[in-house]
C-alpha cells in the first residue's frame, strides 16, 4: 500500500498509540489490498459495552494516549446512564461502563451513545467514513450513499485518531455494485430485512418491494439484513441513492410471507432497535393514545439526543405506563436477560436476542406491539 | 532455511512452532487463561500456544477473538510470534494491539514446510523468518 510521507511519519510516531492505530491500518490495507488511506468525515466505534469487551479491552482502552482526529461518535452502551437502576442493572457493571465510557471521553470520542448516529449529524453522499455499528453502516451506505466498510470497534478507532481508513472494499464504487436481485411482496420491511439476510448473506441485494418504504422502514430493513446476513449495503429500486448505477442483473428471487414468528407469551415488549427517530416515537404515541395505558412491562430505547429535542413528547409517552430509555438498546444491555420472551417489531433483535441474550423473541408490527402491550 | 513474509505485525519474536492445520477462531478454540487449545476439532487439541509460534493457514470466527490475544497477553499466555497463510483483520488486530509479532504469506510451499518443533526466528520488522529444524 502507498503510504505518503507523513504517513509514514505516523508509524514511527514517538506516540505509541498513534503508532499502534496506523500499524492497525496498514495492516488492513496490507490484508485487503487497498492502494493507499482515504481521509475519513467521522468514525462511529462499536463494542463499548462493558459486557462484550470485559476487562481486557476496558484495560487496552485506558492505556491509549491520544486525540481522535475527526468527529467521533459511539455505539450504545450497556445500559442506560442514567436510568440503570430502573433497568435493573448491578453496580460494579455500572461503575465498569462508566471507566469504558470515560476512557473513550478522555480520546475526544462524543458520547453519543446511539446506533443511529445520522440523526445527530448526517453524513453526504460520498464521504468516507468508518463506522463501525452494522446498522449504521447499512445505512450509510444504503439510504445516505456515504461510503464505509463494515468497521471493528478496534478498526474504527484507529481510524479515528489517523483520521483516515484503508481505501477498499465499500470505499471504492465498483465494490458497491449489487450482486442478487430480490422481489419482495407483502411482508413488513423490518422482518424482511431478516428474511432476505438469511438468503443472501454477505451479497449486496438489488431489492424491489411492492410499495414505497419510509426512511425509518428502510432502516429498520437494512438493520435486519446485516443482523441476519453480512452486507454492508443494499440497494432499492427507485428509491436509494445508486440504484440506477449499475446493470439490473436478471436472474431474481422472490420471497414471500412465510413468517414463523415463535409462540411465546411476551413478559417485555421492546421497540427502538435501532433506536428511535423523532417519527417513531410520534407513530407510538399516536398508537398509545388510541389502544390506551399499557398493562405489560414496555420499554423504548432512543438516543439521549433525540430524547432531549423532544422530551415534552418522551413525557407524555411515559404518561402511559411505557420506559423510555437512551444510550442503551435490548440487544446489547444485560437487563434483557431477566426477561423469558420479549415481543420486537425489529429483525436485527429478533435475530441476536436468542443468540446474545439468551431470551426468545418475537415479532410484530410497531401497531401489534402496542395492541398487545395493552391488552 | 530463511523465507521472506509479508509483516503485519511488527516486532521480533522466536520460539519452538506448533502448527495446526485448521483455521483458528481465538474466542472459543482457545482457552484465555492457560493457552490450551479446547477446540476438540483441532489437530492440536489439549496443546499449549503459550510462548511459542502459532503457526496456522488463517483465522475464523467472531471479532471478539481480537480481544482474546490481548486477554492471553495479559495472563501471560499469548504465543511468542505468529506466523499465518493469510492474515485477517480478526487476527491481525488482535496481534498488534497485544504486540505480537505477526508475519503471513511466506512462499506457499515453504508454509507447509514447517512443522510442529521447529525452532522459528520472526523479523517482522525487516519481513522474513528463519526456521531451524534439529534432526
Amino acid at each position: 500500500m502507498y503510504l505518503t510521507k507523513d504517513e509514514e511519519m505516523l508509524l514511527e510516531s514517538e506516540n505509541e498509540t498513534v503508532r499502534k492505530c496506523m500499524e492497525i491500518l496498514v495492516a488492513l490495507g496490507e490484508i485487503y489490498g487497498a492502494e493507499r488511506l482515504v481521509e475519513i468525515k467521522s468514525a462511529q466505534i462499536s463494542g463499548i459495552s462493558y459486557g462484550n469487551i470485559g476487562d481486557a479491552g476496558l484495560e487496552w482502552l485506558e492505556s491509549l494516549n491520544a486525540r481522535v482526529a475527526v468527529k467521533s461518535y459511539v455505539n450504545p452502551a450497556g445500559m442506560d446512564i442514567e436510568k440503570w437502576r430502573e433497568m435493573g442493572i448491578g453496580k460494579e457493571f455500572y461503575e465498569k461502563q462508566m471507566m469504558v465510557l470515560s476512557a473513550l471521553k478522555r480520546l475526544g470520542v462524543e458520547m453519543t451513545l446511539t446506533c443511529t448516529p445520522y440523526y445527530i449529524d448526517t453524513p453526504s453522499y460520498g464521504d468516507h467514513l468508518a463506522w463501525a455499528e452494522s446498522s449504521a453502516v447499512i445505512y450509510a451506505n444504503s439510504v445516505i450513499g456515504a461510503r464505509t466498510n463494515r468497521e471493528s470497534g478496534i478498526s474504527a478507532l484507529a481510524a479515528a485518531i489517523v483520521g483516515k481508513t484503508p481505501m477498499y472494499g465499500l470505499h471504492l464504487k465498483e465494490n458497491r455494485a449489487p450482486e442478487i436481485r430480490v422481489i419482495v411482496r407483502g411482508i413488513e420491511p423490518a422482518y424482511a430485512g431478516y428474511e432476505v439476510g438469511k438468503l443472501v448473506g454477505a451479497s449486496i441485494p438489488f431489492v424491489e418491494f411492492d410499495r414505497t418504504l419510509s426512511k425509518d422502514e428502510l432502516k429498520a430493513f437494512g438493520a435486519a439484513l446485516a443482523a441476519s446476513g453480512g452486507a454492508g449495503m443494499f440497494h432499492v429500486k427507485g428509491q436509494t441513492p445508486e440504484w440506477e448505477d449499475f446493470d439490473i442483473l436478471a436472474e431474481k428471487i422472490e420471497v414471500e410471507p412465510d413468517v414463523e414468528l415463535g409462540g411465546c407469551e411476551p413478559d417485555l415488549i421492546a421497540i427502538g432497535c435501532p433506536h428511535l427517530s423523532p417519527d417513531e416515537l410520534k407513530e407510538v404515541y399516536t398508537l398509545l393514545e388510541r389502544h390506551g395505558r399499557v398493562k405489560r412491562e414496555v420499554w423504548l430505547f432512543t438516543s439521549r439526543s433525540v430524547m432531549n429535542e423532544y422530551a415534552e413528547l418522551v413525557e407524555k409517552i411515559r404518561g402511559f405506563g411505557v420506559r423510555v430509555f437512551a444510550d442503551t438498546c435490548m440487544v446489547v444491555s444485560p437487563a434483557s436477560e431477566r426477561f423469558e420472551c420479549v415481543m420486537v417489531n425489529s429483525g436485527k433483535a429478533f435475530e441476536y436476542l436468542p443468540k446474545l441474550r439468551g431470551v426468545k423473541a418475537i415479532f410484530g408490527s410497531v401497531e401489534e406491539c402496542i395492541r398487545r402491550a395493552a391488552e | 532455511m530463511k523465507l521472506r513474509v509479508r509483516s503485519i505485525s511488527r516486532g521480533r519474536a522466536e520460539g519452538y512452532a506448533i502448527v495446526s492445520k485448521k483455521p483458528v477462531s481465538f474466542l472459543g478454540d482457545v482457552n484465555p487463561e492457560t493457552g490450551v487449545i479446547v477446540d476438540s476439532d483441532s489437530d492440536i487439541y489439549g496443546e499449549s500456544i503459550a510462548g511459542k509460534i502459532f503457526v496456522f493457514p488463517e483465522g475464523r470466527g467472531s471479532t471478539v477473538g481480537t480481544y482474546i490475544l490481548l486477554r492471553m497477553k495479559k495472563n501471560g499466555c499469548a504465543p511468542a510470534g505468529i506466523v499465518m497463510k493469510k492474515s485477517e483483520a480478526i487476527v491481525a488486530v488482535g496481534a498488534i494491539i497485544a504486540e505480537i509479532p505477526l508475519v503471513d504469506m511466506p512462499e506457499a510451499s515453504s508454509f507447509n514446510m514447517i512443522r510442529s518443533g521447529d525452532f522459528v526466528r520472526i523479523n517482522a520488522d525487516e519481513g522474513w523468518i528463519e526456521i531451524e529444524r534439529e534432526d
